[in-house]
């Protein structure tokens, strides 16, 4: 089973990455390559197994609800390309 | 002053407190190595010597007033210098991950594992060279250039912690914190002739460690030897209320007790990893080593660990989806350069699609295809079923062993370019170090030999959930046994 170019534009649009045609074509064959040889784990028999998402058991964990002091401002701003009056500034997502 | 960078841990400590040294001339002492190896090695990507300097003329401060008055306690590791991964954020330094897209990032705040060992004294020398988001196993796949293996500058250090283990390796640090997903700290120490320690998933915080495969990562330490990494990890390791996941066992300093200490310990010999594909010198290597521990009082078994050949799939199934989901915040937004585009859309796919190197989109796909609509059950559902198998496995062997013996990669380092053509034969590298992350057991790697041409060999020791103090007991005993860890690489003069 090999990977269409199609899907592979599919993926790379979900995951909101621009590719260029070499790419699309080399990752067809390396993911096709790396998805045959996962399929071996096809062979293995789950049916009564549950799946691990985590290996500590999930519970949640609350704290108490104080203030405490946290990142200022500025620091937040201090790493974007493009802020304004404290706001990142993009263009515009809805018309 | 190459004696200094040479003396260990403890001897740096009682040093700096005696004054038979000063930690700036301690720190001064790395620095000039760092001068001198770094344009072969190319260790770190950010150096911050006058920083550093200033920090250890702090420390000497420190130390001059405890000199006079010994009553106020003092740091544990005050003027000792440290490497620490670009993965791991320390205020005010820039945060790369080896990735264009975080270029020029400076976070204004430190990771839990930094801050705790700046609070112990530790004086930060800079930051080391890494896999582009810790994906790799070579250290090829950074923005910044490959790091060189100290012990043949043709070789890959090892990854994705190849600057941390290289920098030690070359005396240019004498320890360095690194982090371990799918092997990131127990390869690259073995392929570079250190010690390197995974602790158990759950014992460390990843407060400002930048994420890839949450359910795995964890921080880890490097050093020259097993009494070193044992000496800082309850300084960096614990509970921590900025990470839900991290447990609330405490870490207590960690004691040894000499080479009889070991005599009944139950070290599993697994099958499954002494299979085809291991390097004959590589096999010898452990096989001697556990016979060390042997002829000392350590009783050997064999074991099965029967899913060992599934981990390689389960795991680059499972870290890509994770990494898949945890990367889609670079944006271009928030941090990082930024490509314009008319569109917010096109922002978003430019500055990924322009900014992210290879490794790391074939990732991000891999992931994103396989937590897709359709095939979701066929390959994540599945590998996470798989997972518990593996996870499994090791409950079952660590009710019969105390430890698991086993080399830490099938090869010794292999030549830079290798496999950077064939992704599948690059992740084949990982599969005796996967394990251990799936089933979030810990794992301490150690020198143990060298293969005929001279480049180091690893044994890893696993142990059960929460038990690295027995994994740094073994090794230890094993260092006092051995003198591998004492091997000094060869570099150019």
């Amino acid at each position: 089973m090999k990977l269409t170019i199609e899907e592979v534009e599919h993926i790379a649009h979900l995951a909101r990455l621009n590719l260029t045609d070499e790419e699309k074509s080399l990752y067809r064959e390396q993911l096709s390559k790396i998805l045959e040889y996962a399929a071996r784990l096809q062979e293995v028999d789950t049916s009564d197994i549950a799946p691990t998402s985590s290996v500590l058991p999930l519970r949640s964990r609350l704290r108490d609800d104080q203030p405490h002091p946290g990142l200022s401002r500025d620091e937040l701003f201090s790493n974007t390309a493009d802020a304004e009056a404290n706001q990142f500034r993009v263009p515009p997502v809805l018309e | 002053m190459d004696e200094l960078t040479d003396l260990p841990l403890n001897d740096l400590v009682s040093g700096l407190r005696a004054g038979e040294f000063s930690s700036r001339e301690l720190t001064q002492a790395f620095l000039d190595r760092v001068e001198r190896f770094e344009p072969w090695i190319h260790a770190f990507i950010c150096l911050v010597p006058e920083a550093a300097l200033a920090q250890a003329d702090q420390a000497d401060e420190k130390l001059a007033r405890w000199r006079k008055n010994a009553d106020t306690p003092l740091p544990q590791l005050l003027g000792v210098p440290i490497a620490i991964k670009d993965v791991l954020t320390v205020a005010g330094l820039p945060c790369t991950c080896g990735s264009k897209i975080l270029e020029g990032f400076v976070p204004p705040y430190n990771a839990t594992t930094v801050d705790r060992l700046l609070k112990a004294g530790v004086i930060v020398l800079g930051k080391t060279n890494m896999d582009e988001f810790a994906m790799g196993s070579s250290t090829e796949n950074s923005a910044y250039g490959v790091t060189h293996n100290p012990w043949n500058l043709k070789r890959v250090a090892g990854g994705s912690s190849g600057g941390s283990a290289a920098a030690v390796a070359a005396r240019m640090a004498p320890l360095a914190l690194g982090t371990d997903t799918g092997g990131s700290v127990r390869q690259p120490a073995s392929f570079c002739g250190v010690t390197g320690l995974k602790p158990t998933y759950g014992r460390v915080s990843r407060y400002g460690l930048v994420a890839y495969g949450s359910s795995l990562d964890v921080v880890g330490a490097l050093g020259r030897t097993a009494e070193e990494v044992a000496r800082l990890f309850p300084i960096f390791s614990g509970h921590d209320p900025k990470d839900a996941t991290t447990v609330e066992v405490s870490s207590p300093e960690i004691t040894f007790k000499g080479v009889e200490s070991i005599k009944g310990l139950r070290i599993g010999v697994p099958d499954e990893y002494f299979v085809g594909g291991i390097q004959n010198d590589v096999e010898e290597a452990v096989k001697e080593a556990i016979s060390v521990l042997a002829s000392h009082g350590a009783e050997t078994r064999n074991i099965r660990l029967p899913h060992t050949e599934f981990a390689v799939p389960v795991y680059y199934l499972i870290a890509p989806a994770e990494a898949s989901a945890n990367l889609a915040r670079y944006d271009g937004v928030r941090y990082g350069p930024r490509k314009r585009a008319e569109d917010i859309w096109d922002v978003f796919r430019n500055t990924r699609g322009e900014l992210f190197g290879s490794e790391v989109k074939r990732r991000i796909m891999l992931g994103t295809y396989a937590l897709s609509a359709g095939y979701y059950e066929a390959y994540y559902g599945q590998a996470q079923k798989v997972r518990t198998l593996i996870k499994r496995d090791f409950e079952q062997a660590f009710e019969q062993v105390d430890v698991i013996a086993a080399p830490v990669a099938p090869t010794t380092a292999f030549r830079i370019g290798e496999h950077i053509d064939d992704p599948l034969s690059m992740y084949l590298e990982d599969v005796f170090t996967l394990p251990a992350n799936l089933a979030g057991v810990p794992g301490l790697a150690f020198p143990v030999g060298f293969d005929r041409q001279g480049l180091p060999i690893g044994m890893q020791l696993m142990g059960p959930r929460f038990r690295e103090e027995v994994l740094f007991q073994t090794a230890v005993v094993y260092q006092q046994l051995t003198d591998w860890h004492l091997h000094k690489p060869p570099l150019p003069q």
